[in-house]
């Protein structure tokens, strides 16, 4: 029969895989970057595990991965945005030109309307581009790229290319600030609160509906694996002290942000009707459009949330360097959609997670790091990274293969 | 005896795309509880036609009457409103998504704080695809690793979800084996039996008399003819596709001009 047919095997086990949630392409990557971690360890002399080096790694992460967050949503809806890059540049010299030259410098205001000036231009210039994407057909590579070109050249208008600098004092916070050993260990206090709610919430949900649950054991080791996890990043980050002083920094704010964003953007990927449209319209988007949904709002959505996390990470980057140069943010989109794209996000659309652009975004900061610890020249480095963006494509064609 | 009023009554519809004629002065009707056979050859206009009742292509002129009110349909969220669901030849399913969140596509079940009910919709499923397909439990891989009948039930479901009024079928049986086109076939016939109304575009003339109580002919976009299954055979309704000669030898308006 043909019913039966289909549930060979592979089926089985990966029903298997369902039930413990376990995804086997996402412990592969948690593999790898382990794996990467050693090695560079080793060869660095355990200078790679060093809480400071971890430290200073999660900051360096944080602005490409809270942006490749919002690149999995625009790709997996069949789009690219290549102007990440240019906007955050724009948008890091209009937050600087507001601080500075409309407002007060230090003014008891100036850094939180900044802040917010720049979100709402962030969203409404991401959304811009996604209106002309989605409500005139131009596709979307031509548009960004377009936006490439545009956005770094109206940064200058402002400023006629000079540097803007110093920022705001409170403003640089959310770049090289953190939040002290107390606030860490509260924050992660918080998230195994949500972890544990979160799981029993399910468990309970589909109790009720009459469907099996796991054993109580395994969602309790679960919980374990979960809460040790967030713990030891916590210790860790506390295990870098500030200069001549026993007190440890804590979680570093641009990663704050990012936990913070990550979150909410999986909760809008995964549970939110318009992440179900982003997916079923990379997917089949002639299917979105018989089924009723307003496609055309969805694709300018996912742009208009692109834009927005771009202006987040002009904050972190502008405030980490206390200056809005109109170099900033070069060549940030390829690494953006790089992480994306070795965190298992399609380009041909309708596939990726966000914790895999996470994970990837971590993968080739780690790669990074390492070499320049190692004492690896630059160009060598972007060779290597380059080969490995590709490798991990390859490998991933492959899993996709055997899958079918 | 007084004729009941039409779940569906289409009057009178043009399409076009640029310079082509899909469809010209069409007039389709059709009456809670029966089946009605759309025939035609390939590019005669049925699948245009009905996509214009299913919302999918706006109508250049015209009216659609539904149960006797002017429904003004310009959008598919238009038709779903009016009761009518359609199953699409190619099924327009969301391949990489698994078969609940296909069912519930664009009409998704949500907790009171907005988040999508992946319990509940997965609840319904299995209660709507029981009917349908007994055996069926795979629930969490996504459809493109499902089987065509498989596929094609998921796509049926959607339209039981919702409890339709008017079901459209653009060739529900073409891509099928015998005992999956089976299964429709019964599946039809209990539709029926509830009272919905059904058009069903089939190439299958097996198909077309075993199911239809009434069948419309599409010929270069216009009306041929319509009646009663049992009033012609299998060779009148052949000529009227092809030829668009009707059962008393008069042809349809338009296509005289053009054969010869």
């Amino acid at each position: 029969m043909a019913v039966q047919e289909s549930i060979g095997f592979s089926g089985g086990v990966r029903r298997l895989g369902t039930v413990l949630e376990l995804d086997t392409r996402l412990l592969s990557m948690v593999g790898a970057l382990i794996a990467i971690w050693i090695f560079f360890d080793l060869a660095s002399g355990g200078l790679f595990l060093s809480p400071r080096n971890l430290w200073n790694l999660a900051v360096q992460t944080s602005v490409v991965a809270l942006i490749a967050t919002g690149m999995v949503l625009v790709i997996v809806s069949r789009g690219i945005d290549l102007s990440i890059g240019s906007l955050l540049a724009f948008l890091g010299i209009l937050g600087g030109f507001i601080q500075t030259e409309v407002l007060p410098l230090e003014g008891p205001h100036s850094w939180w309307i900044s802040i917010l000036v720049m979100l709402a231009a962030g969203a409404l210039f991401g959304g811009l581009q996604g209106v002309i994407i989605a409500f005139l057909s131009i596709p979307s590579f031509v548009v960004t790229l377009g936006g490439l070109m545009f956005w770094r050249a109206a940064g200058w208008l402002f400023t006629q290319g000079r540097t803007i600098t110093p920022l705001d004092s409170t403003y640089s916070i959310l770049g090289g600030g953190s939040i002290g050993e107390f606030w860490s260990w509260v924050v992660c206090a918080a998230g195994a609160l949500i972890v544990v709610a979160f799981i029993f919430w399910k468990r309970n949900s589909r109790r009720q509906l009459g469907f099996p649950v796991k054993p109580i054991g395994v969602e309790l080791v679960m919980i374990l694996v979960w809460i040790g996890l967030i713990a030891l990043f916590a210790q860790t980050m506390n295990a870098y002290n500030f200069p001549r002083s026993e007190l440890g920094r804590g979680i570093p704010v641009p990663v704050l942000l990012l936990i913070i964003i990550a979150s909410v953007m999986a909760y809008i990927a995964n549970m939110t009707k318009f992440g179900r449209y982003i997916y079923g319209y990379g997917g089949n988007p002639e299917a979105a459009e018989l089924s009723g949904v307003n496609t055309k709002r969805v694709v300018a959505g996912a742009f208009a949330l692109i834009g927005m996390l771009t202006a987040v990470g002009a904050m972190i980057s502008t405030a980490r360097l206390n200056a809005a140069p109109l170099s900033i943010g070069q060549l940030l989109e390829l690494q953006v959609i790089a992480a994306a794209v070795i965190g298992g996000t399609s380009l041909a659309g309708g596939v990726g997670t966000i914790l895999g652009a996470l994970i990837g975004a971590l993968l080739m900061q780690s790669l990074q790091n390492g070499m320049v610890l190692i004492g690896v020249p630059s160009s060598p480095q972007q060779m290597v990274m380059a080969g490995v963006l590709i490798f991990a494509v390859w490998l991933d064609m492959i899993y996709q293969k055997k899958r079918r | 005896m007084p004729e009941p009023t039409p779940a569906v009554e289409m009057r009178s519809i043009f399409k076009h795309f640029g310079g082509v004629h899909a469809v010209e002065d069409m007039d389709l009707t059709l009456y809670p509880g029966e089946v009605l056979g759309l025939l035609g050859h390939n590019g005669a206009g049925k699948s245009t036609l009905i996509k214009i009742l299913s919302g999918a292509y706006p109508r250049d002129g015209g009216e659609i009457l539904i149960e006797g009110k002017s429904a003004d349909i310009q959008t598919p969220r238009d038709a779903k409103a009016w009761g009518i669901e359609t199953i699409y030849q190619n099924l327009a399913l969301a391949d990489n998504l698994a078969t609940p969140a296909n069912i519930f596509f664009g009409r998704e079940i949500t907790t009171r704080f907005g988040a999508l009910d992946e319990a509940a919709m997965e609840h319904a499923s299995i209660r709507v695809m029981k009917r349908l397909n007994p055996n069926f439990d795979n629930f969490h891989d996504a459809v493109s690793n499902l089987s065509g009948g498989q596929r094609q039930a998921v796509a049926i479901a959607r339209t039981l979800q919702f409890n339709a009024k008017i079901i459209i079928m653009d060739e529900p049986t073409a891509a099928l084996g015998p005992h999956e086109t089976q299964m429709v076939a019964d599946l039809i016939r209990n539709l029926k039996a509830e009272g919905i109304a059904i058009v069903m575009i089939s190439h299958d003339l097996h198909d077309v008399f075993d199911l239809s109580d009434r069948i419309t002919v599409m010929k270069n976009g216009r009306h041929v003819w319509t009646g009663d299954v049992d009033q012609v055979d299998k060779d009148d309704v052949l000529q009227m596709i092809i030829l668009g000669r009707r059962p008393d030898g008069s042809y349809a308006p338009g296509i005289l001009s053009e054969n010869t």
